[in-house]
């Protein structure tokens, strides 16, 4: 396929505020998981929250937008001149070119959450002040973004759990080669709620120390939140060589379990192996692999195995979740941006919190930073319900 | 700009439809539509445990995909999917949002893999064996014109069949008393790139300024308005009565569907 290029790109989670802070997080190593100190949660974990969320304040007229998920998306428009982009992308293409696609797994629930507290004793109604279509419904994001640029193009939440944000690319892909669109606003959005962290905690899936992808004593999750977005266009002619491309992006589903993946790996090796076809690349081409790498002992074997059937032991990978946790339906987006950070720095960032990687599992995780020219990376993603997604970006200069 | 691929079969669910064979005399305006309870079959391919999990969005996208895969001679495990739905599981919601309200907060396992938006694409790979993507989409009351739109574009750019179920079900109060929907409905579509020996239709999609359609019945114009998935009822008439026209279908607030249709 024709590369399509992330022409500006920012993400916020809980090791950094911007493209800056993060890229600086993972050169030095730094990790975001704290204890969770989260509306009266009283479980025992380790949580990846953004600071000061609560302090954001959207405009009045999105007043019934209001939500802490839609609070992080315009935290994080907010910086790296992103919204900048988005105005002069309207000036250049029109509104009505630009496409929007936004994941997020559990949009604004936690709105619906505080709403059920407040319960009328008597009827049961909820609150006046709660606001469903704006908050919790699972496009509350896009309609809020969409909104609040004054995009006119096609639009959708994009919501398959954990893969939502990466598949965002795919979806904002085909309308661009369609001729649908010019650009697309891409991203993925998801915020802290109960829902998530009780919800994890049932299925025995979250660690009760900052998570540990691939350890050998790897014993669960840790829960982040994070909004992050890109810009999509058409690849130009004349491309600075440190510019980011999409290469190639491969879909599957596990047809398996709900929350479980394919004892196999086939799910994630499909998605792997179609992503490469896409991009017309061999994976001894891939300079390095953003894991899922959520830290759950079957998760990783999974992943693991299928890395290693396909590219073998020599190809450097990690899971960044050690440093910003898990952020479910935007770690997708939040990771590609990751990746461009990789790619545009000659980084290739450590996994953090491991410190010895599952002899069974016989893959190059990279337990300290290294340096290095980097061409082409992939990143995976896979969610609840067996939806698996590969992404493979490089540098401009690689192609 | 415009997108064009081929109806090949049709899937439909709701109150007073049941199944698409059955409402082509309703559809085509030659047999009066009597709004009733949408009535919603066990999913037989789901292995026991499931059955017994899932709920109603899961039973409504099985039911209506599968019509419309087997009315195209297909096979449902090689085929790309394209999910679309203003909520999901609407009861396992509220279930998930007592609990956390109430002193006791630890919710079940089933519960909560139930609370995803992908629930009906889970559970659907998993009855048809089916690995082939899956994209699962909202767009609140646009959400039918969001999934018409993807599974075209898959139709188009990927040169593949794909299939689009489009569903949704009521929430339980107190949400349903925010967001009402009265019954359950569910639409499939599958989608050629090429004129094949089952094409019902051509149809052609691109975006419009242009105000939607409404439906010429009352009662089936009542039913459109009150559930998302039910935008497509205009697009389903036209299909029915085998009619050549140009129609506008709901989307978003600034740009909605300009889909031309015509019998094969």
């Amino acid at each position: 396929m024709n590369p399509l290029w992330l022409s500006h790109f920012t993400s916020t989670s809980s090791i950094g505020r911007g493209i800056g802070p993060t890229l600086a997080a993972l050169q030095e190593g730094r990790a975001g998981l704290a204890p969770c100190e989260f509306d009266g949660v009283d479980l025992a974990a380790f949580i990846g929250k953004v600071a000061d969320v609560d302090e954001v304040a959207l405009p009045s007229r999105l007043a019934e937008h209001d939500c802490r998920n839609n609070r992080l998306a315009l935290m994080a428009l907010s910086q790296d001149d992103f919204s900048e982009t988005v105005h002069a992308a309207i000036e250049n293409y029109g509104a009505h070119r630009i496409g929007l696609f936004i994941g997020t797994s559990t949009s604004g629930i936690l709105q619906t959450e505080l709403a059920y507290r407040r319960r009328d004793p008597v009827t049961g109604a909820l609150p006046a002040d709660f606001h469903y279509a704006t908050t919790q419904n699972t496009y509350s994001v896009a309609d809020f973004v969409q909104k609040y640029f004054g995009l006119k193009g096609p639009a959708a939440t994009v919501s398959s759990a954990c893969s939502s944000s990466a598949k965002v690319f795919a979806s904002a892909g085909r309308m661009l080669r369609a001729g649908l669109i010019d650009a697309a606003l891409v991203g993925g959005v998801d915020s802290l709620c109960q829902t998530t962290l009780y919800g994890f905690n049932s299925l025995g899936l979250v660690s009760e120390q900052a998570c540990r992808p691939f350890d050998v004593e790897r014993n669960g999750l840790s829960i982040g939140e994070a909004a992050a977005f890109a810009m999509l266009e058409h690849t130009p002619d004349n491309l600075d060589e440190n510019s980011v491309l999409l290469l190639g992006l491969g879909e599957s589903s596990d047809a398996y379990h709900m929350s479980s993946p394919h004892p196999d790996g086939l799910g994630a090796r499909m998605a792997m192996e179609s992503a490469l076809e896409m991009a017309e690349l061999k994976p001894g081409q891939i300079d390095y692999i953003n894991l899922h790498g959520t830290a759950t002992p079957s998760n990783d074997a999974v992943e693991g195995a299928a890395i290693q059937a396909l590219f073998g032991s020599a190809t450097p990978c990690s899971s960044t979740k050690g440093a910003t946790g898990h952020a479910l339906g935007a770690a997708g987006a939040l990771e590609a941006d990751i990746c461009a950070l990789a790619l545009q720095n000659d980084l290739l960032p450590a996994g953090l919190n491991s410190r010895r990687i599952d002899p069974q599992l016989d893959i190059a995780y990279l337990l300290s930073n290294r340096h290095q020219p980097v061409a082409r990376v992939l990143s995976n993603s896979f969610g609840f319900g067996g939806t698996n997604i590969s992404l493979i970006l490089g540098r401009a200069s690689a192609v | 700009m415009t997108l064009s691929a081929y109806i090949e079969g049709v899937g439909l669910l709701g109150p007073g439809l049941s199944g698409w064979a059955a409402s082509l005399p309703i559809l085509a305006g030659t047999q009066r539509y009597q709004p009733g309870r949408t009535v919603l079959p066990l999913p037989a391919l789901l292995p026991a445990a499931e059955r017994r999990r899932c709920g109603a969005i899961v039973k409504l996208s099985l039911a209506t995909g599968l019509e419309a895969i087997d009315a195209a001679r297909l096979d449902a495990a090689k085929l790309p999917s394209v999910f679309t739905s203003s909520g999901g599981d609407g009861e396992n919601c509220h279930a998930i949002c007592e609990m956390l309200a109430s002193g006791d907060r630890q919710i079940s396992p089933t519960r909560f893999h139930n609370s995803v938006h992908n629930i009906a694409a889970g559970y659907w790979a998993i009855a048809t064996a089916s690995m082939a993507t899956a994209s699962v989409l909202c767009a609140y009351d646009g959400s039918f014109g969001a999934g018409l739109l993807e599974a075209m574009a898959q139709a188009v750019v990927d040169r593949t069949h794909v299939v689009l179920m489009a569903c949704d079900t009521p929430y339980p109060d107190p949400i349903d008393s925010v967001r009402h929907i009265p019954d359950a409905f569910g639409v499939a579509l599958v989608l050629a790139p090429q004129r094949g020996d089952h094409a019902l239709a051509r149809i052609s999609i691109g975006l419009t300024g242009t105000q939607s359609d409404r439906n010429d019945d009352e009662a089936l114009e009542a039913l459109r308005r009150s559930v998302p998935a039910a935008r497509a009822l205009p697009l389903l008439c036209c299909i029915a009565q085998r009619r050549q026209a140009n129609l506008v279908l709901d989307y978003l607030e600034h740009t909605n569907l300009a889909v031309d249709i015509a019998p094969c």
